[in-house]
């Protein structure tokens, strides 16, 4: 099954805006995928209350999984998005 | 609900923030107790029901998303209708219906419980949003038992607020243009629904018990000085406190014969300069730099610190900025020094005392403000907040000399460096107390706890004895001290603190102007007599009394 383990990017961790911003690309892909940290149990990466529930500070390592048509595509966006600073980017921080 | 209140009558609470108001009452919709367990007959009904309640929790957090002019509070909304939409927790209801047979109310209970759990277990910036958890599971509740959602009412009309205490997230909700007044069932003089109100000038009574009886809708009277709270009566025009001396003195602040006392603003951020100027302020007393590390898994670095404090320091150029220097822990937990486990954190590493264990921190921010200072070339006394002992105040005193800052001080929040004033005066060139803080670890009294709120009384003899003993050794050692807390923010204490010997009151703007009319009202001789005389009283009630 194709496999990706990278470290989240994002300053605050897999939380708030990076979290949601990972979730809702998550949604869109065209595959189930998984997210797990280390050998926990994988949850389903469109679950907002999931993904938070992993704790993934900023350098954690996460593995996400998918099968199918399209999961090495998915993977790999999914992945870029995680190994960004989501934090940098936010408009309107006060 | 026991008895409901239309018909004309009064209500006695503390009023802790001045002016009158009045208007329609609404009550914040409260927290639904989860109800017994229901038989459940058609369980597919039961799960309609269930996930019906969270679809509209996800759309009601989306209207709000759309309404909020602020991305940031849209950005925490959207968040959060997301997590009430997560299909890991629809299942989890659907299951608990089916498989459990659980009625809708404790499905959902459920369901939030076990995210809940894994929540708090990952601990951090995670147990924080446990809060958030609750808010939906709460949301979700109110929903099925047909109840208004829990929050702030948002009639689009002026009303008066009515709630049991207010938290410091309720903020981003209340709309100034909408709330007239402020009243809660418990809260005491130094509570966040205190410190908001006077922030927004608004008339506050707290501690006010039967408030949350009187029927939505019903016309109320509330004064801010008094602390009454009428029901019944005809409405009246608004007298905020702040307009009630719009022809009062400005400029700097003295007391009737001249002696000068500097009357300072409390700010968190250059966005807070503006209300200072607006109110006259003579400078900064109280610059807060927690906004900067908040909600931060790794600590600002010195490049963002700098443009932070240079900001403030430009703003208020030629005037003094007292800095303080990181306030965390307790009841203001920061994820990237990762406290968790502290038995007692109100008595645990906070404050100055987290240098014990990441002195980094602290040299970077000193280092930091340095920095900004030298490049604005502005009047900056810096301060550490929790200080308990001359050691811990002569080692700050050093790292902030050594960061190249002339001016440093210490706060007095713990009655053993109130005790020690004078020999901690031979270490530092200023006091700066902080009233609420004092008052809690005096009276052993939690802040947040309602039914203490007696205690906390900034009137309270003890924290009087403790501020004239600051003021005698300041006095003493011709060095300033200052009150930062809340209690500076009184206008009929103001006079009592100048003759204790305080040299300067920093508050929130808004308070500024009731208070410079306040110390110009009085002589400094009246003033040291009327601390005589509040010293003597036998409680608060009695000082009162005995000054006013």
């Amino acid at each position: 099954m194709p496999t990706r383990t990278v470290a989240v990017g994002s300053a605050s961790g897999l939380h708030a805006r990076p979290a949601r911003l990972f979730v809702e690309a998550a949604a869109a892909a065209p595959v189930k995928v998984t997210i797990r940290v280390g050998e926990k149990k994988p949850v389903p990466a469109r679950s907002m209350l999931s993904v938070l529930a992993l704790g993934a500070r900023c350098g954690t390592e996460v593995t996400l999984e998918a099968d199918g048509d399209g999961a090495d595509e998915a993977l790999a966006g999914l992945a870029e998005l995680l190994a960004r600073d989501l934090d940098a980017e936010e408009p309107g921080d006060v | 609900m026991s008895e409901i209140r239309t018909g004309i009558g009064a209500l006695a609470g503390i009023g802790v923030s001045g002016g009158v108001a009045s208007g329609p009452l609404l009550r914040a919709g409260t927290v639904p107790a989860l109800p017994s367990p229901a038989p459940v007959k058609d369980v597919l009904a039961e799960v309609e029901r269930a996930l019906a309640a969270l679809a509209e929790v996800v759309a009601d957090l989306g209207r709000r998303a759309d309404r909020a002019t602020n991305a940031t509070v849209a950005d925490v909304l959207r968040a959060q209708a997301m997590m009430a939409g997560d299909e890991e927790l629809h299942e989890s209801v659907r299951e608990a219906v089916l498989d459990g047979g659980h009625d809708a109310c404790h499905a959902i209970d459920g369901a939030f419980a076990s995210f809940r759990a894994a929540f708090e277990e990952a601990g951090g910036y995670l147990a924080e949003r446990v809060a958030d958890l609750d808010d939906l599971r709460d949301r979700a509740l109110a929903t099925v038992l047909g109840r208004p959602m829990p929050g702030i009412p948002a009639p689009g009309h002026p009303y008066v607020l009515a709630a049991r205490d207010l938290a410091p997230a309720d903020t981003a909700e209340l709309d100034p243009e909408q709330v007239v007044a402020l009243v809660t069932e418990i809260g005491g003089p130094t509570s966040h629904t205190a410190i908001l109100a006077r922030a927004l000038g608004l008339p506050a009574v707290v501690a006010c018990p039967g408030v949350l009886d009187i029927a939505d809708g019903t016309q109320v009277l509330v004064d801010g000085d008094t602390g009454r709270v009428a029901t019944g009566v005809a409405a009246v025009p608004r007298t905020p406190a702040r307009a009630a001396t719009p022809a009062g003195p400005t400029g700097p602040g003295r007391t009737a014969d001249g002696h000068p006392v500097k009357l300072l603003a409390n700010i968190g951020s250059a966005a807070n300069v503006a209300g200072a100027d607006e109110a006259g302020a003579e400078g900064v007393g109280l610059f807060r730099t927690e906004l900067l590390f908040l909600d931060r898994s790794t600590e600002p670095g010195p490049d963002e610190q700098a443009a932070a404090y240079r900001a403030v320091f430009t703003a208020m150029a030629g005037r003094t900025v007292v800095i303080r220097t990181l306030d965390a822990g307790a009841d203001k937990p920061l994820p990237f020094l990762r406290q968790e486990g502290e038995p007692n954190p109100a008595l645990g590493v906070r404050g100055l005392r987290i240098a014990r264990q990441r002195p980094d921190v602290l040299t970077t921010q000193l280092a930091a403000i340095a920095r900004a200072r030298a490049d604005t070339g502005a009047d900056v006394w810096v301060m550490a907040p929790m200080v308990s002992t001359v050691a811990e105040a002569a080692a700050f005193a050093d790292a902030a000399h050594e960061a190249g800052l002339p001016r440093a001080g210490v706060m007095i929040e713990v009655p053993a460096a109130a005790l020690r004033a004078a020999a901690l005066l031979r270490v530092v060139d200023f006091l700066s107390i902080g009233t609420n803080d004092l008052s809690q670890y005096t009276f052993a009294a939690d802040r947040m706890c309602g039914t203490l709120a007696d205690l906390l009384d900034p009137w309270q003899p003890a924290l009087l004895d403790l501020i004239g003993a600051c003021g005698a050794a300041g006095r003493e050692a011709g060095k300033p001290v200052g009150i930062c807390g809340e209690a500076a923010a009184d206008p009929t204490l103001a006079p009592i603190l100048v003759g204790l010997g305080v040299t300067s009151l920093s508050m929130s703007a808004r308070a500024l102007p009731a208070v410079r009319a306040a110390v110009a009202g009085r002589s400094f001789d009246e003033c040291r007599k009327l601390a005589q005389l509040a010293l003597t009283a036998e409680d608060p009630a009695q000082a009162r009394k005995l000054t006013t």
